[in-house]
């Protein structure tokens, strides 16, 4: 699964990031937020227009904006889906 | 500055740097540029435990020492020794927010790897602890191998210790941190996020607690697909009924002085040249703008409120997909909100959007966003003609109108958005992609810093740039004197000039005093009601009453027809670029090319738009 297709309230684990879809810049940012393989996300909300952006918590503290365009380069294992809980 | 040493603040992004900036030095700040760039200087002075003066900077918020934007670039420069107009700084206090060390702690690694003379400030205890957080401090301390010491710079809590830290860095009584050399490739990135995490949960104790979720329940309102837009909108209209509503009682109150001053001088001056010049020049130029500080600080309140509790971010969360329909992303809703203020700090803003096309489409659009010197033309012609009723329970026809401009201006910044992004600057296109930081309470005394801030560059502006326009106004406008028979104004030098100008403006309802109020519009746009002010006192002397004492309100209703004044406000939705802006256009795009064409499209937007509104209006019979 990719991050833009998890669904809200759901957690997983960063399993991998393709940093050459990024570019070097969009790259570059990601990975100073704290994107990083192993790193466990959960997705909290939507944007009204489209679903996008959507407010991603990474790690257990910071809550970060993405749109999805960016978030389809970020790979999961998926830990727990929220429908199912 | 002289020699002293120097202290660099440094720190993440809302990590509350600028809060404990302002605790460590109070109001007493210098706030300027790096030379040859736009990013903003900020300095003060500090007293060491033993009195001795230091200065401090604060450096702008960054991720890592790997710029993503030039702020973060000076940042780095500035730590590395690098920066021209800086010198490396002695030592570096760095202010890490408690609640996320996971995410911080890199940076803050990074910047005790320089092996500079380090301290740490641990900010927002109080939040880490409300959100069941406890850091422990002398672990942390041993693992960074600097000091650390507890700070809440909101509430003020942490400043002895600080004092404490850095004199003993400063006398040299620790050990500086070993210097590690850096590469700044990915994959030192990733050692270090990966140290940094180890760390953070080797010092960090978590308890569960609901409390934390605060954040989140707000989020979850404030964010919702359908309540979010809708609070949002609230928001923006709740600021614009503010700054009308809020503002008449010391409006009212300045304009009493700025009469009592006039009649002042009229009882201490005699008739002639010198009582002219301060009355008619002076008195009503500066004073007709000075009134609406309140106008402009209510906006600024609003505008620092809603920076220093978070929501900004939020609302450029909801934007964003609009903004990316423009070709902009949620990034550019923050200069541009700021350009509500005032387009100069705006355009200085969009330093933050990477993407260059992306950045130079929203410093282009960046003047349609009405700014609060527009405030005082609206102000003055909507309170003339517009009838102050209510159309609904709280709502005034008159904040309606008000609020019908600014979205008059959003409309046309969208659209010319979307024009730029489809000719001239089309392609790449950056994502949006930030942190949301944590709702919470701002400080009034940062809030009040900030407010203050505004409030002296703005009186500086009347004071300089103002006062010299209105008094040359003053100047073109009595001179030479007329002979008999004939108008002061006719006879004046610049109401020869604004006959030209009227030739151009009378297809779309405009006078020659309006023509006259358009040249000097042009050092700064609420020089045009100080311009209508002059040019109306003169013309009053001359038709041989006491100059005018009834408003200027007044004095508009009975020579404006009410197309003329729509016309008007329509022109000033899009059109006069005050000289500071232009200026800072043309220092943010390196060149006249950029600024050239913004003055070109914009003026002909807004004779199109004046136009448009004075024949329609004129057709509607109104």
């Amino acid at each position: 699964m990719r991050l833009d297709q998890l669904p809200l309230r759901s957690r997983a684990t960063v399993s991998a990031i393709d940093w050459a879809h990024l570019g070097e810049a969009d790259a570059r940012r990601l990975r100073n937020l704290g994107f990083d393989e192993g790193v466990e996300v959960q997705a909290l909300h939507h944007g009204p227009v489209g679903r996008d952006p959507m407010a991603v918590r990474l790690g257990n503290r910071m809550t970060v904006a993405i749109r999805r365009a960016h978030a389809r380069a970020v790979s999961l294992a998926v830990e727990e889906v929220a429908s199912a809980a | 500055m002289s020699g002293l040493p120097l202290v660099a603040v440094v720190g993440n992004p809302n990590a509350g740097k600028s809060a404990l900036f302002n605790m460590l030095t109070g109001a007493r700040q210098r706030v300027g540029n790096y030379p040859g760039v736009t990013v903003e200087r900020k300095a003060g002075r500090f007293a060491l435990a033993d009195g001795r003066p230091v200065e401090l900077v604060d450096l702008p918020g960054a991720y890592s020492l790997d710029p993503s934007s030039p702020d973060e670039a000076v940042t780095r420069d500035v730590v590395q020794g690098t920066q021209t107009g800086e010198r490396r700084p002695d030592a570096l206090l760095i202010v890490l927010d408690a609640t996320n060390l996971d995410n911080h702690l890199r940076f803050a690694l990074q910047l005790i790897d320089l092996g500079l003379p380090t301290a740490v400030a641990l900010n927002m205890v109080d939040l880490a602890e409300r959100d069941g957080l406890t850091v422990d401090r002398a672990k942390l301390e041993a693992e960074l191998g600097v000091p650390v010491v507890e700070t809440v710079a909101v509430r003020r809590r942490g400043l002895d210790p600080v004092r404490e830290a850095l004199t003993d860095l400063l006398d040299g009584a620790r050990p500086r941190p070993a210097k590690r050399e850096a590469t700044a490739t990915g994959d030192d990135l990733v050692q270090l996020q990966r140290r940094a995490r180890a760390i953070a949960r080797a010092a960090v104790a978590e308890e569960g607690s609901t409390a934390r979720r605060l954040s989140h329940v707000l989020d979850r309102v404030l964010l919702h697909p359908l309540a979010g837009p809708l609070i949002l909108i609230a928001v923006m209209f709740t600021m614009f009924q503010g700054v009308f509503a809020w503002s008449e009682a010391p409006v009212g109150w300045l304009e009493g002085l700025v009469g009592f001053a006039q009649d002042a001088v009229r009882g201490a001056v005699g008739e002639g040249f010198l009582r002219s010049l301060l009355v008619d020049g002076v008195l009503a130029g500066v004073g007709s703008v000075v009134v609406f500080l309140p106008q402009i600080l209510i906006l600024f309140l609003f505008i620092l409120l809603l920076e220093g509790s978070g929501y900004m971010v939020r609302a450029a969360f909801i934007m964003d997909k609009l903004m990316a329909r423009a070709g902009l992303s949620g990034r550019a809703f923050i200069p541009l909100l700021s350009s509500f203020a005032c387009a100069v700090p705006g355009i200085m803003a969009t330093r933050t959007i990477e993407e260059p096309r992306d950045r130079l489409t929203t410093i282009l659009v960046a003047p349609l966003m009405t700014c609060s010197a527009r405030l005082p033309v609206y102000a003055v012609v909507i309170g003339a003609f517009i009838p102050a009723r209510e159309v609904g329970p709280g709502v005034g026809l008159q904040g309606l109108v008000l609020f019908g401009l600014y979205v008059a201006g959003v409309v046309g910044a969208f659209l010319a958005a979307v024009a730029l992004r489809g000719t001239l600057l089309r392609g790449g296109s950056q994502g949006f992609m930030m942190e949301m930081p944590k709702y919470q309470l701002p400080h009034w005394r940062d809030v009040a810093l900030g407010l203050w801030q505004r409030a002296a560059i703005f009186l500086k502006r009347a004071g300089t740039i103002i006062l010299v326009s209105t008094v040359v106004l003053w100047a073109l406008l009595s001179f030479p004197q007329p002979k008999p028979g004939e108008s002061a104004l006719d006879a004046s030098i610049a109401g020869k000039a604004a006959k030209g100008i009227e030739v151009l403006v009378r297809p779309i309802g405009f006078n020659r005093e309006i023509a006259l109020a358009l040249i000097p519009a042009m050092a700064a746009r609420e020089v045009a009601v100080a311009a209508l002010a002059t040019a109306y006192s003169i013309q009053d002397s001359a038709d041989g009453a006491e100059p005018s004492e009834e408003s200027m309100i007044d004095n508009l209703r009975g020579r404006w027809s009410l197309p003329t004044a729509l016309a008007f406000l329509m022109w000033f939705v899009f059109a006069p670029q005050c000289i500071s802006t232009v200026a800072v256009a043309r220092r943010e795009t390196n060149g006249w090319k950029w600024p050239a064409f913004m003055l070109g499209y914009l003026f002909g937007l807004a004779y199109l738009m004046a136009g448009l509104t004075y024949w329609g209006a004129t057709a509607l019979g109104l």
